[in-house]
């Protein structure tokens, strides 16, 4: 990675209180990126992004932005600039007035603050309403005007706080590929703070994901799917079957396992495993078949189909297998007749490539 | 909601009540002392009636009221009031602002000693503050303990206005306390964000936003002000005098009922008047802004 350019080392936040919002966190974010910082609520992502801002300061640890520590810089002096979760237009100003406030507070020459100002409304399609009061506008309005406003100041990153939350389903997926196109006509780092998965999956080109103020794993979304590092991520980026296994012993990059409910296995991996550990299957990687699947290494079980959720392009299926073990199966809906096929209370067969399981110990 | 048209005799019988009291109590009282503002004292037997009047036949109450003497009371309580208005606005802003930002453990507590002064009658406390201010006083005591020079500020124009301020600080802290509370903090976040100080951000953002509390603030501190005549009659004394007290004079001492009506109508439109150019002056400073 060339020079990052936001450069967060060993950060710490303890809320007066005790409470440890973010835990000894530590991220590089390169040039040009669009990064996600994914977590369920608490998990301290914003108090992150609020700490990048400058409108919160670390505990411990240092933020660096374009190369330089940003610990005595206070929030207006950064070259960072932010969407806030509530937008937080003024409601006192008109639309023109927002998106050149911080030209103005900044003492940009009055015809240049307009050039620019007029620039970033057409970038966010909202010259026809300059004039308007926020009160007059709809939610997703006010939104395109904090981006302008926050965009004008043309800064090196760009930090969004939850910004599609607010917005009803179909503004939201409108507004996911705007911000794509923008980020990539811009060219300014996009740091988003959001706990909607789908969100961070499709936009970002790298997600952080957290849990308890700690970082579990950085990677590409692919990476994140295919690839999860801990139970927590596996288990909060999509679905997935955490099933507990027993490690028997392991020969190089292969693991002998009695796994719950599917018995003796052999699963791969590159980790040194304790005598404990966690097999993950995400439910599109089962298949289920009437009669006994053939194939020399494939991982089978018998099941009894517990419940069945018809979803139009999918359903899902609830299967019990030994042990008390049930495993969630997605199955395509490839035919028009006869919809998945399956019947509560029907035995089959349940079976997976071990390729497609992963072993995880954390 | 249910529109009220549908529920009309409902709503007619609840307001009832409140528009009879408002009525009796209020504008037929008032409509009378008008009245009597342009009447004057029957002459019954050669005597002066005490409770016959000849109605609607003079209007020298207003020709005296008018008078330089009654003028220079009323520009008294116009300018005191301002100043008071002005003082308890500059200490307030502030106290409203500490107790916005305290833990929520103790604003509870702030906001009690705050009001905790309203307990205590009135003229209690304004004797109390009598003993603060005299020679002797405590201001005094501590000022000789510090060897700082002694002041003698009873019976003069600054006692009456720190009373006056003393009095109605409250009035002008909890409208600002509940406008700063409500004020969505990230506004003034995004103000730094984008780049504004902190002085920048509290004149474009903080004040704007928070005007409707400082308006009312000031209505709240200044009209009472106007009319006060406890604080300027105990703390100022007779050389202190402000239209309040002149009124309260006429009814009382001189019991004269048409003179005092006429000075307090004259009152009541300088409160009009006052509120009008307030009115003016924040339209005209909306027109700029926009």
């Amino acid at each position: 990675m060339t020079e990052p350019i936001v450069s967060i080392r060993n950060v710490s936040k303890r809320f007066s209180g005790g409470v440890m919002a973010v835990d000894n966190v530590s991220i590089d974010i390169a040039q040009n990126e669009f990064f996600a910082l994914l977590g369920p609520s608490g998990c301290g992502k914003t108090t992150l992004l609020r700490m990048i801002s400058g409108l919160d300061s670390p505990t411990q640890g240092q933020i660096m932005i374009g190369g330089e520590d940003m610990a005595f810089t206070p929030p207006n002096l950064r070259p960072t600039n932010m969407v806030f979760q509530s937008y937080a237009v003024f409601p006192h100003m008109t639309v023109m007035d927002n998106v050149s406030y911080g030209l103005r507070v900044t003492g940009v020459a009055a015809d240049e603050a307009k050039r620019r100002t007029l620039e970033a409304l057409e970038m966010v399609k909202l010259e026809h309403l300059a004039e308007r009061k926020p009160d007059q506008m709809s939610g997703g309005q006010r939104q395109r005007v904090a981006l302008a406003r926050a965009l004008v100041k043309r800064p090196k990153v760009l930090l969004l706080d939850e910004p599609l939350s607010a917005l009803d389903a179909k503004l939201r997926d409108g507004m996911r590929l705007e911000l794509t196109r923008l980020q990539e006509t811009v060219g300014i780092t996009f740091i988003i703070v959001t706990h909607d998965q789908d969100e961070a999956l499709s936009m970002a080109t790298r997600i952080a994901v957290m849990d308890k103020g700690a970082v579990q794993q950085i990677a590409t979304p692919a990476e994140l799917y295919e690839q999860p590092r801990t139970r927590f991520v596996a288990d909060f980026i999509g679905k997935v079957n955490l099933i507990e296994a027993a490690v028997l012993g392991q020969k190089g990059k292969t693991a002998n396992c009695m796994a719950v409910g599917l018995g003796k296995i052999a699963v791969g991996t590159d980790k040194t495993c304790g005598d404990k550990a966690t097999i993950a299957i995400r439910p599109e990687k089962l298949k289920l078949s009437t009669a006994e699947p053939k194939g020399p290494s494939l991982i089978k079980a018998k099941a009894t189909i517990r419940d069945v959720a018809y979803y139009g392009d999918t359903s899902h299926v609830v299967a019990d297998i030994a042990d008390g073990q049930h495993l969630d199966i997605n199955v395509q809906n490839n035919s028009r007749v006869g919809g998945s096929g399956f019947d509560r209370g029907q035995k089959l067969w349940v079976s997976f490539d071990p390729q497609d399981a992963l072993l995880l110990t954390e | 909601m249910d529109n009220w048209k549908d529920f009309r005799k409902v709503f007619f019988t609840l307001m009832t009540p409140g528009t009879f009291w408002m009525l009796f109590f209020f504008v037929v009282p008032m409509g009378f002392l008008f009245v009597l503002s342009f009447s004057s004292k029957a002459i019954v037997n050669g005597e002066t009636s005490i409770l016959d009047y000849n109605y609607f036949s003079t209007i020298t109450n207003y020709v005296d009221a008018a008078g330089s003497s009654y003028l220079v009371l009323l520009g008294r309580a116009v300018l005191w009031s301002a100043i008071a208005t002005v003082v308890s606005l500059l200490l307030a802003y502030p106290l409203a602002f500490a107790v916005c930002f305290s833990s929520p453990k103790w604003r509870p507590i702030l906001l009690l000693l705050l009001i905790l002064p309203f307990w205590i009658n009135l003229l209690i406390r304004t004797y109390a503050l009598i003993q603060v201010m005299r020679t002797n006083g405590f201001l005094n005591q501590a000022l000789g303990f510090f060897h700082l020079p002694q002041t003698d500020i009873l019976f003069g124009t600054s006692a009456v206005i720190m009373g006056l301020v003393y009095v109605y600080l409250p009035f002008m802290v909890l409208p600002l306390y509940s406008t700063i509370e409500k004020l969505d903090k990230s506004y003034l976040e995004a103000s730094l964000d984008l780049g504004a100080s902190q002085p920048r951000t509290f004149w474009s953002v903080t004040l704007p936003l928070t005007m409707p509390g400082v308006i009312t603030g000031i209505i709240l501190v200044f009209i009472p002000c106007l009319g006060s005549f406890l604080t300027s009659d105990l703390l100022g004394g007779p050389n202190n005098w402000m239209i309040g007290n002149a009124i309260q004079n006429q009814f009382g001492e001189a019991n004269n009922w048409p003179f005092g009506a006429a000075l307090s109508f004259i009152l009541m439109y300088a409160t009009f008047f006052v509120l009008f150019v307030r009115a003016m002056l924040t339209r005209r400073s909306k027109g700029v802004d926009a």
